[in-house]
């Protein structure tokens, strides 16, 4: 067995922008840190790759909202080239050919959304209103770490009842509201705003991305919430695209963990974390090497981290148990195209200024729920729900000119699929995505140069997220907060010293947010600190 | 009767939002979409195109020409080569600034000036006996200014001599069969080209321009994003960081080149035996070292600003429109100590910058200063350091 002289104070596993900002704290604060990325380019999730010469496509994750905003000056991310492009609309196809099209002015949204329903057109100023009111409430939560509810330490107490102070001062409607979406249905929670099936549809989609969930069932109101706390310069709800996609967002961060002193080592899959009477003391890769470290740190999904890189049997049964039943059930799928020109929507004739945002085909929330039907019994939806974004239009270094790549984001794709698997269907389910955008887009298919198709199996097998789910693990509640990824262990610990977690199935949870990275580093180094 | 730039035509169909200012007597779109921010975002992120033709310009022509603008500009002329443009102040005897403008040399006798006031008369009057002629053209030419890391892809496809255009720099092209003159300059801090056009031509000047940039993200843009970017870019604007001496009530409204930031242009000052209006007064501030302020920029403490707006239990305010007013700045002790001129979120800085005057003492980048805001309708000031402008400064500007 060969062994790498060089040791290291930490070394972090996974090279995907949770695993580079976690690294990049650590060097930040003087630990000798190595990242290593198990493919020969980090991102993990967040990438962009030229699949056809001068397309650029975001294979995975697509566009930015959550990430946290005192990352962005910690690691001083604008010095290595961050930039957040906002993406100034929204637009929402309906079936009969008419559409609802918001967009920076509040005045201008106000007559389109008229246009669909007088009723509504005053309830967005209170539901984002009242949403905001929630976002400002939990946000707190989401950057510090859980307090640990089991814990019995004067500090565990603390932080709980720091808590409950924080939770005690919100007005009893704020915090009525929080709870409502904590724990129900987006579709409740809408439908106390709204009549409108398309505007009702339009804000619904957020309720279900990346969870096998109907809007019409209990907890798309969690997800809905979590989509609502992202923002872009302060504006909640906001989505930016950075330059170069997602991949260039990695690399951003990359090269600023790289500055601090990081380095970073890829096409190293590593095998297992190494330990000694408990304690962590390096990892092996799969080709033998051995690199030694005082930290090892695990930016995978719980599964992963807790089942494969080290022996379940030296884990305590309870916590395996969590895991074990920790539910991932991933649901989600891209269709990426190269496109040779954009779609033309016919109630616009040839406008092309709606294609600056988010193109959200879900029209209703039943057309929503009727999708999610299809997910129960096992298939994929034969009318997906579709999240796209024309990229090429908001930063053209993405496309040749006139030419466009459009990121889709289908739902919904079960991982298990009932009698067929993924490798069978495809092509046909890439067809049938196609299919719904040319019901919508007449002409679509001729526009198509190159196709790139994810399926959750995709996903699982190049990413390493198991069964393909987006956020390392469901955001459901029972999966959040103090039990993310599992009860006692929501504290970025492991029960073997020294082993840490710090990928997107620690609180607070997935999307691009950074968060679990950056709390997991405080509390790695809070560690080292109290040992000396 | 208000006027409209030769471009107008086009740019009315394009503007989307029918919000129009009135710049210097002509129309002059405030945006041309509902987000002021998305078309920032081209100058930042590809390019935009930005109709600048309501500046004051004028000929300055003759054999004396040189020794004319020698005199009257703070900045030495002589340095400035044919074919290159300099950006200049002008001062009055005492040495404060009157204005700034830019001069683009076309050949040893031949000069074009661009200004945001009217200034023939001023300078008509201080031609004396030299042989110089100063015309008014103002309206005889139409200004494009296309900005952003794109623009020069874009315009070499339309004038292949752009692509050795170097910072500052100036060269005759043919765009759409029109003669015009096209020079390495701009308002944005980014990489920029200005396009100088007969009026007549300028409509063929701008379609050609609009086709060029089709695919490459190119658009137009307004007032509003410009003054987001002339902030990150550290460029002042008359009436915002200075207002002319010659218009000023008292000496609180008044500032010297130094003052103002430009201590740079008057490096060798010492050395230099033009005579030129303010040379005496302006000696004098720097070997006395009278200067009252230091004109730097500032970074808001992100972390101060969010602390300050949740604990008044408010979403911070991330807004990149400029602040229509000066906020003062304070010591840790309560005293003032300067005034922020521009105020804003910056979207590439991710975080609220200003340009400010700060007494000199604080000039140091790093020195801490407290920027007063009103929050809940109360004084409030959150911490910001001291920075060098410009505070946005990508290499391929000058690159």
């Amino acid at each position: 067995m060969a062994n790498d002289t060089k040791t290291y104070d930490a070394i972090v596993v996974g090279g995907g922008h949770n695993g580079l900002i976690n690294g990049a704290y650590l060097a930040k604060a003087g630990l000798k840190t190595l990242i290593i990325e198990r493919r020969g380019f980090v991102g993990g999730a967040a990438i962009t790759e030229e699949l056809v010469p001068g397309f650029h496509f975001t294979t995975f994750s697509y566009a930015l909202s959550l990430l946290r905003p005192d990352i962005i000056h910690e690691l001083e991310l604008v010095k290595h080239g961050f930039m957040p492009i906002l993406m100034p609309s929204s637009f929402a196809p309906m079936e009969n050919g008419d559409y609802l099209l918001l967009g920076p002015d509040r005045d201008e949204n106000i007559k389109e959304i008229l246009r669909h329903s007088p009723h509504d057109a005053d309830a967005m100023d209170r539901y984002e209103h009242d949403v905001e009111r929630v976002c400002q409430l939990v946000k707190p939560l989401l950057d510090k770490a859980p307090p640990n509810l089991f814990g019995k330490s004067p500090e565990d107490l603390a932080d709980l009842a720091e808590l409950a102070s924080h939770l005690g001062g919100a007005e009893p409607k704020v915090l009525h509201d929080t709870v409502r979406m904590l724990t129900g249905s987006a579709a409740d929670f809408l439908d106390d705003y709204f009549e409108s099936d398309i505007l009702k549809g339009y804000l619904a989609s957020s309720g279900i991305i990346g969870t096998k969930v109907g809007p019409m069932s209990q907890g798309s109101g969690l997800v809905l919430l979590y989509h609502s706390m992202g923002e872009h310069d302060g504006h909640f709800g906001a989505w930016a695209f950075h330059k170069g996609g997602n991949g260039g967002f990695t690399q951003v961060v990359a090269r600023a963990a790289q500055a601090f002193g990081a380095e970073i080592m890829l096409e190293a899959p590593v095998d297992t974390v190494l330990t000694r009477d408990g304690k962590a003391v390096g990892v092996a890769l799969a080709d033998g090497t051995e690199i030694a470290a005082d930290v090892v740190v695990s930016a995978l999904d719980p599964r992963r981290t807790f089942t494969q890189l080290v022996e379940p049997r030296e884990l305590p049964g309870d916590l395996v148990e969590s895991i074990d039943r920790m539910r991932f059930q991933g649901t989600s799928a891209k269709v990426n195209f190269a496109l040779d020109g954009l779609p033309r929507y016919p109630a616009l004739g040839d406008r092309s200024d709606q294609y600056r945002g988010f193109v959200n085909i879900g029209p209703s929330m039943e057309y929503l729920e009727r999708a999610f039907d299809d997910a129960k019994y096992g298939w994929y939806s034969q009318r997906p729900y579709l999240d796209c974004a024309i990229q090429s239009v908001v930063d053209p270094d993405m496309a040749p000119p006139g030419k466009h790549v459009m990121s889709c984001f289908v739902q919904y794709a079960p991982y298990h699929l009932k009698g067929s698997d993924w490798d069978t269907e495809r092509e046909r389910f890439a067809d049938t995505v196609q299919a719904t955008l040319e019901s919508f887009f007449p002409g679509f298919g001729d526009l198509v140069l190159h196709r790139e198709i994810v399926t959750p199996l995709d996903i699982e097998r190049v990413v390493g997220l198991s069964e393909g789910n987006i956020f390392a693990g469901e955001f459901f509640a029972p999966q959040m907060y103090f039990f993310r990824p599992a009860p006692g262990w929501s504290q970025y610990r492991t029960p073997i010293e020294g082993y840490y977690q710090c990928g997107s199935g620690t609180h607070p949870g997935g999307c691009v947010m950074g968060g679990p990275a950056k709390l997991a580093s405080q509390q790695i180094l809070r560690d080292r600190s109290a040992t000396g | 009767m208000i006027r409209t730039t030769p471009f107008y035509e086009r740019l009315s169909e394009l503007n989307a939002t029918g919000l129009w200012g009135h710049w210097s007597g002509y129309l002059s779109a405030l945006r041309y979409d509902m987000s002021a921010k998305h078309e920032y975002f081209a100058v930042r992120n590809s390019a935009g195109f930005f109709d600048t033709s309501p500046l004051y310009k004028y000929w300055i022509r003759g054999k004396d020409a040189e020794r004319f603008l020698a005199g009257v500009m703070t900045r030495d002329i002589r340095l400035c080569r044919p074919g290159r443009a300099q950006y200049t102040l002008w001062c009055d005897d005492r040495g404060f600034v009157l204005e700034d403008g830019v001069v683009f040399r076309h050949s040893d006798t031949e000069f074009f000036m661009t200004t945001a006031e009217p200034n023939l008369g001023y300078f008509r009057d201080l031609v004396g006996r030299l042989d110089v002629q100063i015309d008014d053209v103002t309206a005889d030419y139409g200004v494009l200014a296309v900005q952003g890391p794109r623009s020069r892809e874009i315009l070499h496809r339309l004038a292949p001599e752009v692509e050795k255009l170097r910072f500052f720099e100036l060269t005759p092209a043919k765009i759409a069969g029109s003669s015009v003159t096209v020079s390495r300059t701009g308002y944005t801090g980014d990489l920029g080209f200005e396009i100088f056009t007969g009026a007549d031509d300028a409509l063929g000047v701008l379609d050609a321009l609009i086709e060029a940039g089709a695919g490459h993200g190119l658009r137009p843009f307004g007032e509003d994003a410009l003054l987001m970017c002339r902030i990150e870019a550290g460029l002042v604007l008359i009436n915002v960081e200075f207002q002319s001496s010659r218009l000023a009530f008292t000496d609180h409204d008044r500032v010297t080149p130094k003052e103002l930031g430009f201590g740079w242009m008057l490096r060798g000052i010492e050395a230099d035996d033009r005579p030129f209006i303010g040379r005496r007064a302006i000696r004098r501030e720097l070997a006395d070292g009278t200067s009252r302020w230091s004109s730097v920029g500032l970074l808001v403490d992100w972390q101060d600003y969010d602390r300050l707006y949740r604990a008044a239990g408010l979403v911070p305010p991330k807004d990149e429109t400029p602040l229509g007013y000066e906020s003062m700045l304070y010591d840790d002790d309560g005293n003032r100590v300067g005034y922020a001129t521009s105020l804003m979120y910056s979207p590439a800085l991710q975080r609220h910058i200003a340009m400010a005057r700060v007494q000199p003492r604080l000039a140091a980048p790093g020195s801490r200063v407290n920027v007063e805001l009103t929050i809940n309708h109360h004084y409030e000031t959150v911490a910001a350091d001291v920075a060098r402008l410009p505070l946005f400064n990508p290499t391929r500007k000058t690159a």
